[in-house]
């Protein structure tokens, strides 16, 4: 099953909580370039999936392939340095810093001891601070804590907090969730900017989201993979209409 | 652009410092007699931990309730050192075995141990208050740290290691002094250390090492290190996921904490004259951590405030009413917490800010054609967050 041109590759994947199997033998793959959404009702493992991409769950069983590379026996860090990147649900910002600061510990330099002690502030740093203060609308409010944004402008700073990383994959959940309308509107633009020269994972509930940034969808359900291809096959396959319609 | 320049001393930085200092180096040995003036340098000794404690736990957000440990560490080298050499073979002539601590000789000893050798070399004694605390400091902090072992639970570790030291100290009376600790330390390098000009001396220096460990703090906290320690305490798991490997930036903190304590262990011995385990063990620690919440968590000048106002409060009212103190630093500490959980430091930022409003109040009031100008600065004032932020409980 080993192809190159995948940039992510879930094979057999399984986690058990206490006997409880929240992700069983999935697997799937998800191309260079692509953006793919999972979709399933609640508890259907969704969140859980990304958790054990990035490193935060371990998996009990199964692989996930980065580019080659093993995942599932990395740390945390390291797979952020291979080149993912994870959005969490709640916006997951550090309140008690300014913006400008969060923006800033996200730069990939100076990331050991050492390098945290003896980092500076130069010119490349400030220049790419601004630079994605004014792609998530922030531009204005560099100097201010991060504590008093309100939670669209706090999604923004994480998504911000993302690009600065420059992660190869892109992993997001519920990137729109609890947002305004207006503010949905400019999130989605947003991330059609920045999903275009990366692989994107993208968890949401909003269809006419999903409809509009998917290029493909998986569906999960208890942790199975239920169903996958393009938003249309999915929606008319009978398997997912059952367990939609049967909640 | 100005703004987003990161200044290591801001004009504030430079008041606060200097008011501190006119305060050690002039109105303290000025109005205070040397007896007096060597209690200050002993609260000064404390302050040390304080400061350490700060970075730890104000802003990394790790309660260590055994910072004694390090504290004892820095003291018992230092006094080794010297009791070594008020135990010259001359001056124990009366003891069965001439030549070694007196302790030892009272406990049937005949011969130096092996891990006291050393410390007949004042070089040797200088690493190993510097660097054994550190040291020991990885040793747990890796352990506990790597396996994500963390808030309560590290706390409750610290403070058994704190006890197991005390009793270990107490049990090994031919080794340690025991109970009593060491004590009856005479000279440094021949030097008497209890003559009254030693002590101004002695006095002096601990407040230039004070300086020097204030500076370093200062200089970690400005860094991207001390941005990072906050963010830390308040989201652990986003800094792992922005890149960091969170643990060694713990075990930094907390080596780093573990050195400014046994400096300031170092500095107790040489200006008290002996080193015991009352100092090491569980009450002490937690004292040490009531300086550094009375002070302020987030100020490390505060902090060497809270060692002072707390440790003379205690002399004045230990000397008045030794009953009562208990109680009243019980009081004190869950007022603090419950009032101003920023402590002094915070109270005095208020303060500050409510002068600087006033301030910009006042001259917007002057200026009326751009009226919204002067105070909106004064609250989009670019301070460092980290300075005023309120810690999230983990």
């Amino acid at each position: 099953m080993e192809q190159k041109d995948f940039v992510l590759a879930v094979e057999g994947l399984s986690v058990s909580f206490d006997g409880f199997k929240a992700v069983n033998d999935l697997s799937f793959y998800v191309d260079e370039g692509e953006i793919r959404v999972i979709i399933g009702p609640n508890g259907a493992g969704k969140t859980t999936v990304l958790d054990l991409i990035c490193g935060r769950t371990k998996a009990t069983d199964g692989s996930i392939k980065f580019r080659n590379k093993e995942l599932t026996r990395m740390k945390e860090h390291q797979i952020v340095h291979a080149g993912v990147g994870r959005k969490f649900q709640n916006p997951s910002i550090y309140e008690d810093l300014t913006v400008f600061e969060n923006l800033e510990l996200s730069f990939p330099r100076g990331h050991s001891v050492f390098g945290a002690l003896t980092f500076r502030r130069d010119k490349q740093v400030i220049d790419k601070v601004t630079e994605v203060a004014e792609m998530i609308f922030l531009a204005d409010l560099l100097h201010q804590r991060a504590d008093l944004l309100s939670h669209g402008q706090k999604q923004w700073l994480e998504i911000g907090m993302l690009l600065i990383q420059d992660p190869a994959l892109l992993m997001l959940d519920e990137p729109v969730a609890g947002m305004s309308v207006a503010e949905r509107k400019k999130t989605a633009e947003l991330l059609n900017r920045i999903t275009r020269d990366r692989s994107v994972l993208v968890i949401e509930h909003d269809m006419q989201f999903v409809e509009d940034i998917a290029h493909r969808v998986t569906v999960l359900h208890q942790g199975r993979l239920l169903s996958e291809g393009s938003l249309e096959r999915v929606k008319n396959d009978p398997k997912v209409v059952e367990v939609y319609l049967g909640h | 652009m100005n703004a987003l320049k990161n200044n290591l001393f801001k004009r504030q930085d430079l008041i606060n410092y200097g008011l501190l200092a006119i305060l050690l180096v002039l109105i303290l040995p000025l109005t205070l007699d040397i007896f007096r003036l060597n209690l200050v340098g002993k609260y000064l000794s404390y302050a040390f931990v304080a400061v350490g404690l700060v970075l730890c736990w104000g802003y990394g957000g790790i309660l260590s309730l055994g910072q004694g440990v390090f504290f004892g560490i820095g003291g018992y080298a230092m006094a080794m050192f010297l009791k070594l050499e008020a135990s010259s073979p001359e001056a124990t002539a009366i003891q069965s075995t001439p030549g070694i601590p007196d302790f030892m000789d009272w406990n049937q000893l005949t011969a130096l141990p092996w891990f006291w050798e050393p410390f007949h070399s004042l070089g040797f004694t200088t690493l190993a208050i510097l660097f054994v605390a550190p040291l020991f400091a990885f040793i747990v902090a890796v352990a506990m740290f790597k396996r994500r072992v963390g808030g309560v639970y590290f706390a409750i570790i610290t403070q058994a290691i704190a006890a197991i030291l005390t009793i270990l100290i107490i049990g090994q009376q031919g080794y340690t002094g025991g109970v009593n600790g060491i004590t009856d330390l005479r000279t440094l390098m021949g030097w008497d250390i209890r003559t009254d000009s030693a002590k101004y001396i002695l006095y002096f220096f601990c407040v230039a090492m004070l300086f020097a460990c204030l500076l370093l703090a200062h200089l970690v906290l400005k860094s991207k290190l001390g941005r990072l320690l906050v963010a830390i305490r308040d989201r652990e798991d986003r800094v792992r996921f922005s890149g960091y490997d969170v643990s060694s930036f713990k075990i930094f903190v907390f080596c780093f904490a573990a050195m400014l304590s046994a400096i300031g262990g170092a500095m107790f011995t040489l200006q008290v004259g002996f080193m015991s385990p009352t100092l090491v063990g569980i009450v002490p620690s937690i004292e040490m951590v009531i300086f550094c919440a009375l002070g302020g968590r987030l100020s490390i000048i505060g902090a060497v405030y809270g060692a002072l106002l707390v440790n003379a409060a205690k002399t004045t009212m230990s000397e008045a009413f030794p009953e009562l103190w208990l109680f009243a630093m019980g009081a004190l500490f869950i007022g603090v917490v419950l009032a101003f959980p920023n402590g002094l430091a915070g109270l005095y930022q208020t303060l500050l800010q409510k002068v600087k409003e006033r301030r910009a109040a006042a001259a917007a009031q002057k200026t009326p054609a751009t009226p919204a100008i002067a105070p909106r600065n004064a609250t989009s004032d670019p301070e460092p967050a980290q300075g005023i932020g309120v810690p999230s409980q983990s």
